[in-house]
């Protein structure tokens, strides 16, 4: 007897097809939600609901907390001055309450950074199709699950539905090699993939990072590599479950238990792309040569590594690109040619959905420890949630950072977008390890250089970019 | 939101790339109603000084530009984070569409659910016009949905794809909850054999 052929498919499409749900005559799939994470931002899509009488059909499946507009010098809600922003947090209590969504409040231990929370707290798993009213919704796609950014008619159409319309994106895989190196971390590796594909290079793309790397690499670390995937312009990133992905799932509070959680390990090890299965686009990198990098410009595809010199654009390949260059290096407030460690900086930001992770707190202390946030520098740590924070402060970290001279504050998004009023002054320059350094993303008139905790942790110390592995040397 | 048909207007040019959702809407003005007239932050930084005076460098200040109805942009126009007021601002303003080489993938999807028409054509094509009307402000582009097509004054022709519902929808003004709804059985089905 010939076994039925099946053709090799990719994790993307596997997922994609067990959500699929029907097709439309135009090619769009509409796909069934498993998980729809809601932030202090979703107050218009409940608006929109309202105004079209309808109700969340599965509230059940939905998820809120408060990270954009929550205070983090308190936990005071009454705080915050501008009664706009007050009015968002309180939004999104009162309109879950109603829908019998839960929701962790600043009250609640559970309570952070969405895409920092919903990992955490096991909501996110292998297999799911999961979106949320925010781009870095990409993060989720570390645990094997295609997770996307939708706007706010979406995040109504879901609530409604517990549906929405994609059509299919094509899907790019980034082959993995080599190990970091000491001092180098996945935030460096991800803005070395944009740096070498470009802010649009995965547009219309899910990105799969696989390869012999991947192993090597933590949960945490895939967490900031798919966070980022959107950088790239991508729909989605995504790992393939492995020994990894189950060992940082299990136990946790949603997460399955008992015989539910060995039939969920079972379904979720089929969750690989098979072998020849095609993909549209495929690029590799090597870990071994990379090295800390940071932004110089306003893409997060302007990084290089940190001893390199901010380009000049007279060597720009066409006109378009020199006056890009030059729309940033002046916005940025930089020389042609300036040694990259010879920018002094104001500010530094440790958190956000990117790195603000107990291991991203764990790299940054290892370097703080010992030393002082440099003369002049006003240096942040905002961990990515509240449970994040406890577990940091029960390893003692809080210690390290407030002896340095870092404050050490209360999670949410913070510095990151500045929507809930923490801004970095105009002109300032902040060694920052979100994920956006954009004209005006910290407030208007602000600097922004992308780069690793770690890399942060030495500019604080060191008052300009610094290269870590030397302070790592140093010991 | 208004049907779409065709159009006929002056275009604004942003000759730049990568230009994201927070310079297109800076993310401050997140936290006003949808009521609000997003217009009157589209480009904000860009738009205006610290001071609150205009800035008269930027190409919407520019009297020729004012009443500008489509954006003609540069690679990956509306990147980065996912605000549909992004949208809101430009279809506020009076803009109904964008015209681009690439965009980002969640503004594009924003944008067909609000009116706003985001058409995409080759690089050097949407550089041409660019510079048409770089050296002619004012110079007015017609854009047809039924024909997907783009034409400046005194050249050629330019087709361009978009999903057949999609191009339904903003030439109906239809949405596309209302439509979801009427397959509830069918998502009603799906979820009775979902585990």
């Amino acid at each position: 007897m010939i076994a039925p052929v099946t053709p090799a498919r990719t994790l993307f499409e596997k997922i994609w097809q067990q959500h699929a749900i029907f097709v439309r005559e135009d090619g769009q799939t509409l796909l069934y939600v498993d998980r729809h994470f809601l932030q202090d931002g979703s107050a218009p899509a409940f608006e929109l609901l309202r105004q079209r009488k309808l109700e969340p059909r599965v509230p059940h499946r939905a998820f809120a907390t408060p990270d954009h507009y929550v205070p983090t010098h308190s936990r005071d809600l009454g705080s915050l001055r501008d009664p706009e922003k007050r009015a968002m947090a309180e939004a999104l209590r009162k309109d879950t309450e109603a829908a019998g969504i839960p929701f962790f409040g600043l009250d609640d231990a559970r309570q952070g950074i969405v895409h920092v929370v919903a990992p955490e707290q096991g909501l996110s798993q292998p297999g799911m199709l999961i979106v949320c009213g925010d781009s870095h919704t990409s993060t989720h796609g570390a645990l094997g699950a295609i997770a996307f950014g939708i706007g706010t008619t979406e995040v109504a159409h879901v609530l409604a539905t517990q549906t929405l319309w994609q059509r299919k994106p094509k899907t790019l895989r980034v082959l993995l090699q080599g190990a970091l190196r000491e001092g180098v971390s996945a935030k460096d590796l991800i803005l070395a993939i944009i740096a070498k594909i470009g802010a649009a290079g995965a547009a219309g793309h899910v990105i799969e990072y696989a390869g012999p790397a991947i192993a090597s690499l933590s949960m945490e670390a895939r967490l900031t590599i798919c966070n980022m995937t959107i950088e790239a312009g991508g729909r989605a990133g995504m790992v393939a479950p492995d020994s990894t992905t189950f060992a940082y799932v299990q136990g946790r509070p949603f997460a399955p238990h008992g015989v539910a959680w060995d039939r969920a390990v079972e379904r979720w090890t089929a969750l690989v792309s098979d072998p020849g299965a095609a993909f549209d686009k495929e690029v590799a990198l090597d870990l071994s040569g990379i090295a800390p990098m940071v932004t110089w410009g306003n893409s997060p595809e302007d990084a290089l590594p940190i001893t390199a010199r901010v380009p000049d654009p007279a060597t720009a390949e066409n006109t378009e690109r020199r006056e890009a260059m030059l729309r940033a290096i002046r916005y940025m407030g930089l020389e042609p040619g300036m040694a990259l460690t010879d920018v002094k900086i104001d500010r530094a930001f440790i958190g956000s959905c990117t790195n603000g992770r107990l291991e991203d707190l764990q790299t940054a202390a290892a370097v703080v420890g010992g030393r002082k946030v440099a003369a002049g520098v006003e240096a942040w740590v905002v961990p990515g949630s509240t449970a994040v924070k406890h577990e940091a402060e029960a390893r003692g970290l809080d210690r390290v950072f407030k002896e340095a001279g870092f404050q050490w504050r209360e999670a949410g998004c913070s510095l990151c977008l500045g929507t809930n009023g923490d801004l970095v002054a105009p002109g300032m320059r902040c060694a920052s390890s979100t994920n956006r350094n954009f004209v005006g993303r910290q407030g208007p008139g602000s600097r922004t250089h992308l780069m690793s905790p770690a890399m942060v942790a030495a500019a604080a110390v060191s008052g300009r970019l610094a290269d870590v592995r030397r302070l790592l040397e140093n010991g | 939101m208004e049907p779409f048909t065709s159009l006929r207007a002056g275009a604004l040019p942003i000759a730049q790339p990568n230009f994201d959702t927070d310079q297109i809407l800076p993310a401050r003005f997140l936290q006003k109603p949808r009521a609000q007239n997003f217009g009157e932050f589209l480009f904000r930084d860009l738009r205006y000084r610290s001071d609150g005076s205009e800035n008269p460098d930027f190409v919407l200040n520019q009297p020729a530009y004012r009443g500008a109805r489509i954006v003609l942009a540069e690679e990956n126009f509306g990147c980065g984070s996912s605000r549909e007021h992004a949208v809101w601002a430009l279809y506020d303003y009076g803009i109904r569409a964008v015209i681009a080489p690439s965009m980002g993938d969640i503004f594009m999807s924003n944008a067909a659910k609000n009116g706003l028409l985001t058409v995409v054509l080759p690089e050097e094509v949407v550089a041409r016009m660019i510079e048409a009307v770089l050296a002619r402000p004012g110079l007015e582009i017609t854009v047809e949905l039924e024909t997907q097509s783009v034409t400046l004054p005194g050249s050629a022709s330019h087709r361009f794809e978009i999903d057949a519902y999609r191009k339904r929808c903003l030439m109906s003004g239809l949405d596309e909850l209302a439509y979801t709804l009427t397959l509830l059985d069918r998502i009603e089905a799906f979820e009775r054999d979902y585990s």
